[in-house]
C-alpha cells in the first residue's frame, strides 16, 4: 500500500499529461480498431451503448479513415531531439506543468516533421543485383549503360597534365575546384560543365577550398593563402597564413580552418578577414586533417597515431584518441558526427564513435595503406588504395566483407570527395579528375534554405547575407554542441563566491579544493594500521622469541637439577 | 549481368526552377536533422540578433496631442470607440480628441480651477467632469447642434469634489472628497454617503467586474474599499504613505494596485489586505497615476520623475520605461482598450501617445512577416536566462537625473539592510527578526 501512495505522489502533476502520453503512443504507434454493428437509431441502443462504454473491454466504435494517419517510429526517431524533461525534481506544480506544456510542443514539432517526410519528392538511388552476384564487380560503364542520359553526363574524365589534383565541391555540390601540385587552379560548374575561371599560379599548391559561395576561392600556395573571385582574380593574399598544408571550410562559422608546415593552426574568419585563433598544435608536421560536421572541431592524425580535437579558443585538444599505433595516412567524419574512420600505414582501417570517444567498433584490414577516406551523406565510406577507390556502405554499425563498389584508375589518387546531394565521386588524380557514378551515395532531397543545387544569382546573394546574419562566433566551437542549451550548474566555488557579494550573509569557510585522499584512507586509519602492524610484529617476534627460548629448553636440557645451586652452573651461548 | 537494378540521382530541373520569371521561387525543404547541423549554437545566434533588433526597433514614441494651454490633469478613455479621448487641464478646460487623426476635435472650459476627475459612462454617450469649483457636470459626447456643448446636467456638491467613477452598467457614480458619496444619474442629491475618519479622499475607482465594489485612496494613507448596496464602508488599510492612485485589474476583480508616494506601487487581494500580493519597485520618485491594460496582466504607471514604467501584475520590476527629453511631471496615464497604446498627460500641457510594446510594429502584418516575429519571441523566450541576451534585453536607457536617482536609492536600501543585518548579528538571536519586504509597507488592516 505504501509503494502505491508514493506512486500517486510522484504522478501528482502528471498524471492527465502521461495519460495524454499513452493516447499518444498508442496514435503512433498502431491504430486501434474497433468495430461495432451499429442498430438504427432509438433511446433503447444508445442507452445501451452508453452503459457499455463504462466497460472499456466491450466498447466497440468503428473507425474508419478517421484520425490523422501513423507515423513510422523510424521518422520519428529521425526527428528526435532526445528524451526530454520528465518533470520529476521540479519544485513548484505551476513550472512542472508550463515544462509539460513545452514538452508537448516539442512532440507536436517532431511529429509534424516526420510527417512533413511524406513531402519528399526525390527517392536515393540504389544498386541492386542477383543473389549471386556482387554489386562489387560492377562496373563504371555498366553503370552508365543502365542510367538515364542526364545522370550518365556526370561521368567523366578530365585529363590535365599538371600532376596531382586536389578536388573539392562547393557546399550545394554544384560547383568543382581543382587545384594541381603544378599550379593549375579551375572552378567550374560541373554539372553544366560551365568553366568559370581557369589560371596557373605559378607556385605548388597544396590545398583548395570554396569559400561561403562560389564566387569566392581559397587555394593554399607555396608561401601564403591567397583569395581569388571565380574570375580568377586575385582579391587578398593572407600573410599571416603561410605554407599551410591542409584546409578546411566551416560554413556555419564563417571561418578557414588551416594548418601549416609548422604545426600551426589558424582560424580565419573570412566574413571580417580576422584571424580568430591562431597557434602551435605541437603535433609537428601533419597533412591528415578534415572537420566534423556535427559540431564544427577539426580533426588533426599525427604522425604517432593519435586523432585530436581542436577548437580555435582552446590552445589544447578539446580531445585525443590513440588510434594506430603507425602514422596516420587518411580521417573521415561521417554527416552527423558519430562515426569516424581512420587509416594508418599500418594499412588498417578502423570506424570510432566519436561522441563517446568510443572504439574502435570496427576494424578492418585493407591491401595497401589507404590515401584518402571520405564519407558521403549516406554513410558511404569511400577508401583511396593506391590506383583503385573502393566504397563502402554499411561500415560503422556492421562489418562490411566486401566493398560496395571498386573502381580501378591507372592514375594515382590525390583525393576524393563525394558530391553533395548525387550520387557522385569526384576522385582528383594525377592525371586530372575523375567523376564516377555511386548510386546511393547522396542525399535526394536538399533543403532550400540550407544549400540548394538551383539558386540563381539574387537566391545566393539573399542566403549569403542570412548567413552572414546567423554566423556563429567562434568560441561557441565545443565538442557538444548543444552545450549552450544546457542548464548550467553554478560550482560550489562559484556559489560561494556569489554568496561573499551578498552583504552580510556570512560565508562558511569551505575549502573548495578538492582533497586529495591518501590511498582511500583517514590519518588515524592509517596510524591505527600501523600501530596494528606494530603490535603483530610485536607479538610475531615474542612468539619467535618463544619458540626458540623454547628450542634452547628443547636442545640443552639440564641434565641434573642441583636445586638452589643451579645458578653456579654455566650458561650455554646463545646461538647465532 | 541480369537482374541488375540501378538508380541514381537525377533530378529535372524543371522541378527545381520557376517556370516564368513573374512566378516566386520554388523552395524544397528536407526537415532532416542532419541537414541543419548545429542547429543549438544557430538558434542562440538568431536569439541573440533578435534581441537586438528589438531593441534597435524599440521606438515607442507615436506622437503628442497639443492643444491645452495649461497642464492635463486628467484623462479619460471611451468606453467604445477607441480613437476618442478626453482630458481636462489646470485651467478648466476639456478637451476632446481624435486619436486616429491626432486632432482636437472639441474644446469649452468646463470648469473654475481645475478639473480634477473626468469619467465616461457605460454607454459612451455621455461624460461627467468634477473640479475645483464644487460641481459635477454632465456633457454629451457628441455635438450635433450648439444645445449640446452646453451641459446637460450640471450637481452641486455642498464639499469638494476631487475623483469620480461611474458604475459598469447601473446609472449609478461616485465621487469622492471629504467622503464618498453616490450618486444617482436623476438626482441631485447624493444617494449615499460614506464616511470613515476626516480626512479627505482623492480618488475613487469602481470595480468593473465586481460592479458593486469600489475604493478610494484618503490622505490619511489609507486606502478604503465600500460595497454600494451597503451602508457603510467595509475595510481600510493603511499604507506608510498616502496613495495617489488605485486601479482595479479588469480580469481578476479581487486585484488591485495603487500607486504610492513612497515611490513603489502595491498590488493588493481584496481578501487579504494585510499584506500586499507584490511591489513593484523602479520609480524614483512619487507615483502620481496608474492604469491597467485590458488584459490584467500589465499595468502602466506614470510618475513625478518624468518617466513612464510599465510593469507586469507579477513582477516587482518594471519591464519597460518611457520617457523624452521634454516630457515634464506626469500627472495621468492611460491604457487603450485595444492593449495597443499607451497615453500620458503631463504637467507640461501635452498628451503623448505611445505603444504600449516599444519594438512593436504597427499596422496589418504580412503572414511571412508575422511567423518571423512569433518565431523570434520564441526564440527569445527560450534563451531570456543567457546572460548576454539578457543583459541586451533588460537594456534601457535613462535619464541622467534618474540612474542618479536610482543610485542613490540603492544605496539607501543597501545601507538599511546593513543596519538590520549589523543589528541582527549583534543583538539576541530572534530579537531581531527577519521581516520580509512585503510586510513592511502596511501600517493597519481596519474593518
Amino acid at each position: 500500500m505504501k509503494v502505491k501512495s508514493e506512486e500517486i505522489k510522484k504522478l501528482r502533476y502528471f498524471e492527465k499529461t502521461k495519460e495524454k502520453n499513452s493516447k499518444l503512443i498508442k496514435n503512433t504507434d498502431e491504430v486501434e480498431e474497433y468495430h461495432v454493428k451499429l442498430k438504427p437509431h432509438s433511446k433503447w441502443t444508445k442507452k445501451k451503448l452508453e452503459i457499455k462504454d463504462s466497460k472499456p473491454q466491450k466498447v466497440i466504435v468503428k473507425k474508419k479513415n478517421s484520425g490523422k494517419s501513423p507515423i513510422s517510429l523510424k521518422n520519428l526517431e529521425k526527428h528526435s531531439r532526445g528524451d526530454g524533461i520528465s518533470g520529476k525534481g521540479v519544485k513548484h506544480p505551476l513550472y512542472a506543468a508550463k515544462l509539460q506544456k513545452k514538452e508537448l510542443k516539442y512532440r507536436f514539432a517532431q511529429n509534424q516533421a516526420a510527417r512533413a517526410d511524406i513531402l519528399l519528392t526525390e527517392n536515393a538511388g540504389y544498386l541492386e543485383v542477383d543473389e549471386d552476384h556482387r554489386t562489387t564487380c560492377i562496373t563504371q560503364k555498366e553503370i552508365v549503360k543502365n542510367v538515364d542520359i542526364t545522370a550518365a553526363t556526370k561521368t567523366f574524365n578530365l585529363n590535365l597534365d599538371f600532376g596531382p589534383y586536389r578536388a573539392k565541391y562547393s557546399k550545394n555540390g554544384r560547383h568543382l575546384l581543382l587545384g594541381s601540385k603544378k599550379g593549375h587552379l579551375a572552378a567550374f560548374d560541373w554539372v553544366t560543365k560551365k568553366l568559370h575561371c581557369e589560371i596557373n599560379v605559378m607556385e605548388s599548391i597544396h590545398d583548395v577550398s570554396w569559400l561561403h559561395v562560389e564566387t569566392m576561392i581559397a587555394a593554399a600556395q607555396k608561401e601564403w593563402l591567397y583569395i581569388y573571385d571565380n574570375t580568377g582574380m586575385e582579391l587578398h593574399c593572407m600573410k599571416k597564413m603561410d605554407k599551410i598544408l591542409r584546409m578546411e571550410f566551416l560554413p556555419y562559422h564563417f571561418l578557414l580552418a588551416a594548418v601549416n608546415e609548422y604545426g600551426f593552426m589558424s582560424w580565419l574568419d573570412i566574413s571580417i578577414g580576422e584571424i580568430a585563433g591562431h597557434y602551435n598544435n605541437h603535433l609537428g608536421r601533419t597533412s591528415v586533417m578534415t572537420h566534423n560536421p556535427y559540431n564544427a572541431t577539426i580533426c588533426l592524425g599525427n604522425s604517432q597515431g593519435v586523432v585530436s580535437m581542436w577548437s580555435p579558443t582552446v590552445k589544447k585538444p578539446l580531445a585525443k584518441i590513440l588510434c594506430h599505433k603507425t602514422p596516420l595516412s587518411a580521417i573521415a567524419v561521417d554527416q552527423k558526427g558519430t562515426y569516424m574512420a581512420t587509416t594508418g600505414v599500418d594499412k588498417s582501417l578502423k570506424i570510432w564513435d566519436i561522441r563517446n570517444m568510443d572504439g574502435p567498433l570496427q576494424h578492418y584490414r585493407l591491401r595497401s595503406s589507404a590515401v584518402d577516406l571520405d564519407f558521403s551523406q549516406k554513410d558511404m565510406l569511400a577508401v583511396g588504395l593506391g590506383e583503385v577507390v573502393e566504397i563502402y556502405s554499411d561500415t560503422c554499425t556492421k562489418t562490411a566483407d566486401k566493398p560496395y563498389l571498386r573502381h580501378k584508375m591507372a592514375k594515382s589518387i590525390c583525393n576524393f570527395k563525394f558530391c553533395p546531394y548525387e550520387d557522385v565521386l569526384g576522385i582528383g588524380n594525377s592525371g586530372g579528375f575523375t567523376s564516377i557514378l555511386v548510386p546511393g551515395s547522396g542525399e535526394p532531397n536538399f533543403d532550400a534554405y540550407e544549400s540548394n543545387p538551383y539558386q540563381n544569382k539574387a537566391q545566393r546573394k539573399e542566403a549569403e547575407v542570412k548567413a552572414l546574419l546567423e554566423k556563429i562566433p567562434a568560441d561557441l566551437i565545443a565538442l557538444d554542441p548543444f552545450e549552450v542549451v544546457k542548464v548550467d550548474v553554478p560550482t560550489l566555488q562559484d556559489k560561494l563566491e556569489a554568496k561573499t557579494e551578498l552583504p552580510h550573509v556570512r560565508r562558511k569557510k569551505i575549502d573548495v579544493k578538492a582533497k586529495r585522499k591518501n590511498k582511500g584512507l583517514t590519518n588515524i586509519a592509517r596510524k591505527k594500521i600501523i600501530k596494528d602492524k606494530a603490535r603483530k610484529d610485536q607479538i610475531m617476534e615474542s612468539i619467535k622469541t618463544r619458540a626458540t627460548s623454547n628450542e634452547t629448553k628443547d636442545g640443552q636440557k639440564p641434565s641434573k637439577s642441583f636445586g638452589v645451586l643451579d645458578r653456579f652452573v654455566s650458561k650455554p651461548k646463545p646461538n647465532k | 549481368m541480369s537482374g541488375l537494378k540501378i538508380k541514381v540521382i537525377s533530378r529535372n530541373p524543371e522541378d527545381y526552377l520557376r517556370a516564368t520569371k513573374k512566378d516566386i521561387h520554388k523552395i524544397q525543404r528536407n526537415y532532416d536533422p542532419t541537414l541543419h547541423p548545429l542547429e543549438a549554437p544557430r538558434e542562440y545566434v538568431r536569439a541573440l540578433n533578435a534581441v537586438k533588433l528589438e531593441r534597435v526597433f524599440a521606438k515607442p514614441f507615436l506622437g503628442s496631442l497639443d492643444g491645452h494651454s495649461d497642464g492635463v490633469s486628467s484623462l479619460a478613455k471611451h468606453p467604445q470607440r477607441l480613437a476618442v479621448l478626453a482630458s481636462g487641464a489646470f485651467d478648466g478646460e476639456i478637451r476632446l480628441w481624435d486619436l486616429a487623426s491626432r486632432k482636437c476635435t472639441r474644446n469649452f472650459v468646463a470648469h473654475e480651477g481645475w478639473v480634477r476627475s473626468i469619467c465616461f459612462t457605460p454607454d459612451g454617450e455621455t461624460f461627467s467632469s468634477v473640479g475645483d469649483d464644487k460641481t459635477i457636470k454632465t456633457w454629451k459626447s457628441e455635438v450635433h447642434d450648439v444645445e449640446d456643448e452646453e451641459p446637460i446636467n450640471t450637481l452641486l456638491s455642498m464639499s469638494v469634489v476631487s475623483g469620480i467613477s461611474h458604475h459598469r452598467n447601473k446609472p449609478i457614480f461616485a465621487t469622492c472628497g471629504e467622503n464618498c458619496q453616490l450618486w444617482e444619474n436623476t438626482r441631485n442629491e447624493p444617494v449615499k454617503v460614506f464616511k470613515w475618519g476626516v480626512d479627505s479622499l482623492h480618488h475613487v475607482a469602481f470595480n468593473q467586474v465586481e460592479t458593486n465594489l469600489l475604493a478610494s485612496c484618503a490622505s490619511d494613507r489609507s486606502i478604503i474599499l465600500y460595497d454600494c448596496r451597503e451602508t457603510g464602508p467595509l475595510r481600510k488599510v493603511v499604507l506608510e504613505l498616502r496613495s495617489n492612485a488605485l486601479a482595479w485589474n479588469p480580469m481578476e476583480a479581487f486585484m488591485f494596485t495603487v500607486a504610492n508616494e513612497d515611490y513603489n506601487l502595491y498590488t493588493f487581494d481584496v481578501r487579504k489586505l494585510k499584506q500586499p500580493v507584490n511591489i513593484h519597485l523602479d520609480h524614483t520618485s512619487a507615483v502620481v497615476d496608474l492604469d491597467y491594460a485590458p488584459t490584467g496582466r500589465e499595468f502602466v504607471a506614470g510618475s513625478y520623475d518624468k518617466t513612464v514604467r510599465i510593469f507586469e501584475t507579477l513582477k516587482g520590476h518594471s519591464r519597460d520605461v518611457y520617457h523624452t527629453k521634454r516630457m515634464q511631471r506626469l500627472t495621468c496615464v492611460k491604457w487603450s482598450l485595444d492593449n495597443k497604446y499607451i497615453l500620458s498627460g503631463s504637467d507640461e500641457m501635452n498628451i503623448r501617445m505611445w505603444k504600449a510594446r516599444a519594438s512593436e510594429k504597427l499596422g496589418v502584418l504580412k503572414p511571412r512577416e508575422r511567423t518571423a516575429l512569433n518565431y523570434a519571441d520564441a526564440l527569445k523566450e527560450k534563451f531570456a536566462s543567457h546572460p548576454q541576451i539578457k543583459r541586451i534585453a533588460r537594456h534601457r536607457h535613462v535619464p541622467k537625473h534618474i540612474l542618479n536617482a536610482q543610485k542613490e536609492l540603492r544605496t539607501i536600501r543597501e545601507k538599511a539592510k546593513r543596519k538590520d543585518a549589523n543589528r541582527r548579528v549583534h543583538s539576541k538571536p530572534g530579537a531581531v527578526p527577519h521581516v520580509p519586504e512585503r510586510q513592511k509597507h502596511v501600517v493597519k488592516e481596519d474593518e
